[in-house]
């Protein structure tokens, strides 16, 4: 079922076109993130929706009634800020209280509501703590004590995870995720690190200049990347142009590469191989796609980097076994790929 | 731990009485002496032509609880208190709208607040009297209206407005720089969390920037109450302010002992305000 739609969304500033025409679905009760680089608008549409700014253009219905007529003090929406945005003179249970007292419900139901979620998130013994008395993962908790206990229609989030260290982001990341199983409501986080879209979200939209390149679930997008953009933005990728034939991708000064079949021939297409799905092997006669000598090895622990020379291509080939490499920097191999394993991507550049 | 200091430590201190000692030198003659001598005086008798007989006694002290002198003290805070509170409700929305201005047009009305300040003391408060005296366009006004003329000059309403006006921007510049510092998303959150514009003024905009309001509170506050030329100009000699008191115990009733004990009143006033205003602010700093 769709809580929001998103409908022609347009937004300009000066000459910078922060949106353009976006549209976009998300239904009740998923995790969905908004995925992109810095200036791609993703901050931009998450202020729309919490209404801090208005479009130029186009609509935004929750529950099929016009969002945007509605002043941002009235939305069934609330925000986790990036920088947590807490109130500094007032207590953790002040802060999450806040927002119940503006619902003017009975003293007995605040108090009850704000130790429950003080409860959920673990900071019951910080409630009389002011916001500077606490370490950066627990104003980060209060943030989110403070926009939950409202039980928001959605629930945004702005780079939820940026400000905390690699630990305790982690840890966060299980528990936002167990959070939004609990309470149900639908979470929409802004980011512009595609690994917590991608461990957090339901479905990603990947945005690039305004607009959406794609959505998909984070393994659709990781597997059939649908435009050169999110080939490249998502995970590390070889990406090679060439004009599609009959036996796969043929690219001027490699040949023919194996490619997935499907695509239109003779049109031009780009060809998205995942490093992991490359295989390094002796050159032998008749082996392999491509020749190419080891430039560099980098070991990461459970899995290794292979950098390839490959002449005729201008980047470097990337290539990740499990465990140590096997191969030596300098060393002549033959680069190979099932057809499968790759992704084409049309139109290209 | 010898008692030997390594140089450069001993070097560190030199240099420090190097730099901070020809202030602190300053402050001292022309500051503490002064002030010294003053609290000094309280406990003595007046000389026939001036001067100190050096003769303890408590009775300046006891003078001050006379109510001639005790209604100037108690009525100098209430004028001054009035221009402080007139002040903070002018004041505060000027600040709040100059610092939600674009960058340029703040520098434009900053200086506008200040311009003000390059015109002589004297000449702008004469301009008051021009104002405000019978004949003056204000009563001319009035009477165009068929209100008028109104007795304005010579009032305790003139020398409100002559404090007012001398001293609004030493109000406004404290509170800009606290409202000009609020982070603007916590307005932004404040509303997402369901608070009209008005709750969130009242319950986050102005009690974190409650260090601000208290320093341009005591910015008005005390040279309204030390204040002894608007008070003559303005008030007509009328009304007497602790300011005209002091003076005239020095200069014409050559009474050093009793200026002293009112001087030292006034400094009683301010430095309990100063407490005060340190206190919140280093109550307000540790949340912010």
């Amino acid at each position: 079922m769709t809580l929001i739609s998103i409908d022609g969304v347009s937004r300009r500033f000066g000459e910078v076109t922060a949106l353009d025409s976006v549209d976009l679905d998300i239904r009740q009760g998923e995790f969905f993130a908004l995925l992109g680089p810095s200036g791609c608008g993703k901050t931009t549409l998450l202020r729309i929706l919490a209404g801090f700014e208005q479009p130029d253009t186009g609509s935004v219905r929750l529950d099929g009634a016009d969002l945007l007529a509605i002043p941002a003090h009235r939305r069934p929406v609330n925000l986790m800020f990036q920088s947590y945005a807490l109130f500094p003179h007032m207590s953790v249970e002040k802060n999450v209280a806040y927002g119940l007292e503006r619902e003017r419900l009975p003293r007995a139901e605040i108090r009850e509501r704000v130790g429950a979620v003080l409860e959920t998130v673990g900071l019951t013994a910080q409630a009389r703590r002011r916001p500077h008395e606490l370490s950066g993962g627990q104003r980060q908790r209060v943030a989110l004590a403070r926009a939950v206990v409202k039980r928001p229609r959605l629930l945004l989030l702005d780079e939820p995870l940026s400000a905390l260290d690699k630990q305790v982001r982690s840890e966060m990341q299980l528990e936002l995720k167990r959070l939004q199983h609990e309470v149900g409501i639908t979470f929409v986080v802004v980011t512009h690190d595609q690994e917590e879209a991608m461990s957090l979200a339901d479905r990603i939209a990947v945005m690039n200049g305004g607009r959406v390149e794609q959505v998909d679930a984070p393994e659709d997008l990781y597997e059939r990347p649908r435009t050169p953009f999110v080939a490249g933005f998502i995970g590390a990728n070889n990406l090679f142009t060439g004009r599609v034939t009959g036996k796969g991708l043929e690219v001027d000064g490699l040949g023919v590469l194996p490619a997935p079949a499907g695509s239109e021939q003779g049109g031009t297409a780009m060809l998205a191989v995942r490093p992991e799905r490359i295989r390094l092997g002796p050159v032998t006669a008749g082996e392999g796609v491509l020749r190419g000598r080891v430039v560099d090895v980098s070991f990461y622990g459970g899995v290794s980097h292979v950098a390839l020379s490959v002449p005729g291509h201008d980047r470097a080939v990337l290539a990740a076994t499990q465990g140590r490499a096997r191969v030596e920097a300098g060393a002549e191999v033959a680069v190979s790929w099932d057809a499968d394993d790759a992704a084409l991507v049309t139109p290209p550049l | 731990m010898t008692a030997r200091q390594p140089a450069h430590v001993v070097g560190k201190a030199a240099g420090r009485l190097a730099t901070m000692g020809p202030g602190f030198g300053f402050l001292t003659v022309f500051l503490l002496v002064p002030l010294a001598l003053v609290l000094s005086y309280t406990v003595f008798r007046r000389g026939r032509f001036g001067g100190v007989v050096y003769e303890p006694t408590g009775e300046n002290f006891t003078r001050l609880a006379d109510p001639l002198y005790l209604d100037v003290v108690v009525g100098s805070v209430k004028l001054a208190a009035i221009t402080t509170l007139l002040a903070l409700l002018l004041g505060y929305p000027t600040a709040y709208m100059i610092a939600r201005l674009p960058a340029r047009w703040k520098v434009v009305a900053l200086v506008a607040v200040v311009l003000p300040f390059w015109t002589n003391f004297l000449i702008r408060t004469y301009a008051w009297i021009v104002l405000l005296n019978s004949e003056g366009p204000v009563n001319s006004g009035l009477k165009a209206l068929g209100l008028g003329p109104v007795e304005l000059l010579y009032t305790d309403g003139a020398i409100v407005a002559g404090l007012l006006y001398a001293y609004l921007p030493l109000m406004i510049l404290p509170l800009y720089s606290a409202v000009e510092r609020l982070d603007p998303q916590l307005r932004e959150a404040s509303a997402n969390l369901g608070a009209r514009p008005a709750r969130t003024f009242w319950s986050v905009t102005l009690p974190l920037s409650l260090p601000g309001v208290l320093t341009g509170c005591v910015f008005v506050f005390v040279p309204s109450l030390g204040n002894f030329v608007i008070p003559e100009l303005l008030g007509g000699g009328r009304r007497i302010m602790v300011g005209n008191l002091v003076r005239d115990q020095f200069l014409k009733a050559r009474d050093w002992p009793f200026g002293s004990v009112l001087a030292l009143a006034v400094i009683a006033v301010l430095v309990l305000l100063l407490f005060a205003q340190a206190w919140a602010a280093r109550r307000a700093g540790r949340g912010a």
